[in-house]
């Protein structure tokens, strides 16, 4: 052992720092595991439980796995930003050995033996190999586990893993194939109210009057109203009641104080006419523009999350208790929001995690539950359920800002970057709630607190706009000019990978128009600029799985395009090759990626992940941008907001480099989206011989390209 | 009210309801059967596609009152962890899914695809699963898993 103190205990562990919040042993044969990270389909909760089996040295099916439980689980904030793993992941993994450091100390006691002689075998205790006859059960009494982590334990050696670096199939797929599977969407205790709400059309609008009596003739079953300030919603016992009494509520209700939206705002290039908080991150600004200046501006319209079905939550209010479920990223912060905005205590408050589609990001989910929390207040004991209609969750979907983001460059004599500037314009990726606020159903409440004031995710966090705006290149000066707009047209939030999809974007285009000066191959560029290793050798390997070639000529309908970027320049690198056909219309043939993430605890599930995060990001780049009119969001079904569809999807291919090695996971989740939309905007433009900086890539701005010629 | 037979998954179903109530309401909240989800009420992203006499349909678009005496067959008729249709299996096997919410519709849609075509290629699967959205990307896999049980099948079809 070493005389030096114990390393910093990870953020979420010292933060729920007594063992027993992460490790129990309650029942013969069985261990009790929890993690604050839920699941969203990102397939965490089978990772977690290799994780915790591993290091515990158990079958993994003997892990009862809690997740995202204010009850049950530590508090690990929001499930975002790919860190579950890179983070979560680790104090799940050093909690679980040093659970199992106190028992191998505890047997070793009672054996009579030296501990080295000891080890574990599927929760047994092995004395040099031989089972001892003791376990984690018969010794559970006599090792308390309500103790701090010291964070000095041993882990286990990564060359000994059997669990950790295999593909273990989903725990939860099965379920969900044969339809068996409880969304929160499918929950249904006995005597359930449905619920639906009657919004404020925009921010701040105030009922003038509710027709009640034709309200109440429009619905084909008894339904009851729930008003509070100017927060109002229909119940029924019966869900298609109110679901079509939804439809058409709006039509009983005049509202007082509706802002109106200026629908020329959906086009990014508006953010450049607002007013801005503005910093520079970085090298100092130079004092003079140098010669042989490069500057293009990129943009990119909102996008919506756009989950497959729209936010649900139930809340139940009984004996000053109030628990909701939630399919929400973050049950503590929820918690935090609710009791803030319901002044109670948050010790009476439950909150709850159950699976709902995939999010990406902040949704409406923790809005649903905010809903459903209001209207169970005002009908205690009986549990409520919202379900919002699809068009409520794209109009009032919290979406990810609109950018424009401008690069400069001044290059040295090679041709080569040495002064670079990523200009960012972008409203903020974060209001969830847990920052105060910004709950639909609370800001519509009598005593509405003063909304917070906008900020945007700190730069130790990965950054919100700025994320990924630094690049990774060898440039002698590089910064980010970030000017961050408090006001935006509609709310906007959280979106899997924030700024960094269209900050990588940026660049990366911008690369491939430097490397066309420079009279250079794209990735013979980007290497003669780039001296981390590791980024190096995603670079490579892509170039190699893709059968890369210098040299092929542009503008033949057939193109090829590469990127890469490490992920807030401090989680999983991904470099991406895009090969598409561009006619009329852009169509994806083949996208290969290569990824380090480090140890990677599930590769399969890694793979699917990247696979997934490629399809969205060639979403966002080819179709999607929310549209405004003077109401708000008017693309408000999947006709106005359309997204990829099967047959539009490219054949992909995926391979991660060195996902063995003892070195710390890294975050993938949200690796490879900006390289993928930037290697197919590079393909584009290598297809079309013309660039175009605007997404969505549309058939509009392709038709146009090509009229130009 | 009205009360109308059809029967669901090979059994006899019987429900008094107003016979406008969308097919997708009955089944998950007058039948229990909650495999079926709702994703938008609008017919545009087929998370609640089911069969009906062996075509694949919206349920959200159907009334009750068009499924008289009609055979109704959801995800649940599919198959069973225990007796597993070919599909099931095969999206086990290619781990096709990840929030899994969109996969009920997906799996409904590629039965009827594969009852009326047994060896389809790529593109065919991708154009008969177009009705369907999925958000998360799982597309290739559910089209290499949509491949898997088509093969499966004329194997054992074979035997």
């Amino acid at each position: 052992m070493s005389a030096a103190p114990p390393p910093a205990l990870p953020v979420t562990l010292a933060n729920n720092p007594r063992l027993d919040q992460w490790v129990r042993f309650p029942q013969s044969g069985r261990a009790a595991v929890a993690t604050g990270k839920v699941e969203i389909g990102q397939g965490i909760l089978t990772a977690m439980r290799q994780i915790a089996a591993e290091e515990l040295c158990l079958a993994p099916d003997r892990i009862e796995l809690h997740s995202g439980d204010t009850e049950l689980t530590p508090n690990e904030g929001y499930t975002s930003g790919s860190q579950s793993i890179q983070y979560g992941g680790v104090a799940l993994r050093l909690a679980c050995a040093e659970v199992r450091a106190l028992f191998l100390e505890r047997a070793a006691a009672k054996l009579g033996c030296r501990r080295e002689e000891l080890s574990i075998a599927d929760g047994k205790v092995l004395r040099q190999g031989i089972a001892a006859g003791e376990d984690y059960w018969s010794l559970a009494g006599e090792v308390d586990l309500a103790r701090r982590a010291t964070g000095a334990a041993a882990l286990k050696e990564v060359g000994a893993y059997g669990i950790v670096g295999r593909s273990m199939p989903r725990t939860d797929l099965g379920g969900k194939v044969f339809g068996e599977a409880v969304f929160i969407h499918d929950m249904a205790p006995q005597g359930m109210l449905h619920a639906r709400v009657v919004r404020q059309p925009r921010p701040g609008a105030r009922i003038a009057r509710i027709d009640e009596a034709g309200l109440r003739r429009a619905a084909k079953g008894p339904v009851e109203l729930v008003r509070d300030g100017d927060f109002l919603a229909i119940l029924a016992a019966d869900e298609t009641v109110v679901e079509n009494l939804a439809a058409v509520a709006g039509n009983y209700v005049a509202w007082d104080g509706v802002e109106r939206v200026n629908p020329l705002r959906e086009e990014a290039r508006a953010l450049l006419q607002q007013p801005s908080i503005d910093r520079v991150i970085g090298d100092p600004e130079p004092a003079a523009a140098a010669p042989g200046r490069y500057e293009a501006s990129f943009t990119r319209m909102h996008v919506a999350h756009a989950s497959v079905a729209p936010s649900c939550a139930l809340a139940l209010f009984e004996g000053g208790r109030l628990t909701v479920w939630t399919h929400c990223q973050g049950v503590y912060p929820l918690r935090a929001a609710l009791a803030r905005a319901l002044k109670l205590d948050p010790a009476a408050i439950s909150v709850r995690h159950v699976q709902g589609p995939g999010c990406y990001g902040h949704n409406g989910a923790d809005d649903a539950a905010a809903d459903a929390a209001v209207i169970a207040r005002s009908r205690p004991g009986q549990t409520v359920r919202v379900r919002w209609r699809r068009e409520e969750e794209f109009a009032f979907d919290p979406v990810s800002p609109a950018m424009v983001v401008t690069v400069h460059a001044a290059l040295d004599e090679a041709g080569r970057p040495a002064d670079w500037t990523t200009e960012v314009w972008s409203g903020r990726h974060s209001s969830r709630p847990g920052g105060g606020g910004n709950l639909l159903a609370a800001e519509a409440l009598p005593d509405a607190a003063e909304p917070p004031q906008p900020v945007d995710v700190p730069e130790a966090s990965g950054g919100g706009g700025t994320r990924n705006g630094m690049p990774l290149y060898d440039f002698a000066k590089k910064r980010i000019v970030h000017h961050l707009v408090p006001e935006t047209p509609v709310r906007t939030s959280a979106l899997r990978g924030l700024g960094a999809t269209i900050n990588v974007y940026a660049i990366e285009m911008a690369m491939d128009e430097l490397a066309e000066r420079a009279g250079m191959d794209p990735l013979a560029y980007r290497l003669s600029v780039l001296s981390d290793a590791r980024a190096r050798a995603v670079l490579e390997r892509v170039a190699k799985m893709s059968r890369w070639q210098p040299g092929l000529p542009a503008g033949t309908a057939k193109g090829r395009g590469i990127a890469f970027a490490r992920y807030k320049n401090m989680a999983a690198y991904a470099a991406i090759v895009a090969e598409v056909e561009v006619e009329e219309e852009v169509r994806l043939l083949n996208v290969w990626c290569a990824a380090d993430a480090g140890l990677v605890v599930n590769p399969d599930g890694a793979v699917n992940q990247l696979e997934g995060n490629i399809v969205q990001a060639a979403s966002w780049a080819l179709k999607e941008g929310v549209r405004l009119d003077e109401t708000g969001i008017s693309s408000r079904d999947w006709e106005s907001y359309p997204v990829l569809r099967f047959s539009e999807v490219p054949e992909i291919f995926v391979e991660l480099v060195d996902a063995k090695a003892d070195r710390p996971p890294l975050g993938v989740g949200e690796a490879s989206g900006g390289p993928a939309a930037a290697a197919i905007g590079n393909a584009v433009a290598h297809a079309l011989g013309a660039r175009l900086r605007d997404l969505p890539l549309s058939r509009e701005r392709v038709m146009a390209a090509l009229l130009r010629g | 009210m009205q009360a109308i037979s059809f029967t669901v998954n090979g059994r006899a179903a019987g429900v008094t309801a107003d016979p406008d109530t969308p097919l997708l309401d009955v089944l998950r909240n007058h039948l229990g059967l909650a495999g079926t989800k709702f994703g938008c009420g609008a017919e545009q992203c087929g998370a609640c596609m089911v069969l009906i006499d062996g075509r694949p349909e919206k349920s959200c678009g159907k009334a009750l009152a068009t499924v008289a005496g009609r055979a109704v067959v959801t995800v649940e008729g599919l198959g069973t962890p225990q007796r597993p249709h070919p599909l099931q299996e095969a999206f086990l096997d290619e781990q096709a899914g990840q929030c899994g919410y969109c996969l009920a519709g997906i799996l409904v849609s590629a039965k009827a695809l594969l009852d009326r075509n047994p060896s389809p290629s790529r593109r065919e699967i991708a154009a008969a699963l177009d009705g369907n959205i999925c958000r998360c990307g799982s597309h290739a896999r559910i089209l290499r898993a949509v491949a898997r049980a088509a093969r499966a099948m004329r194997e054992g079809a074979a035997r």
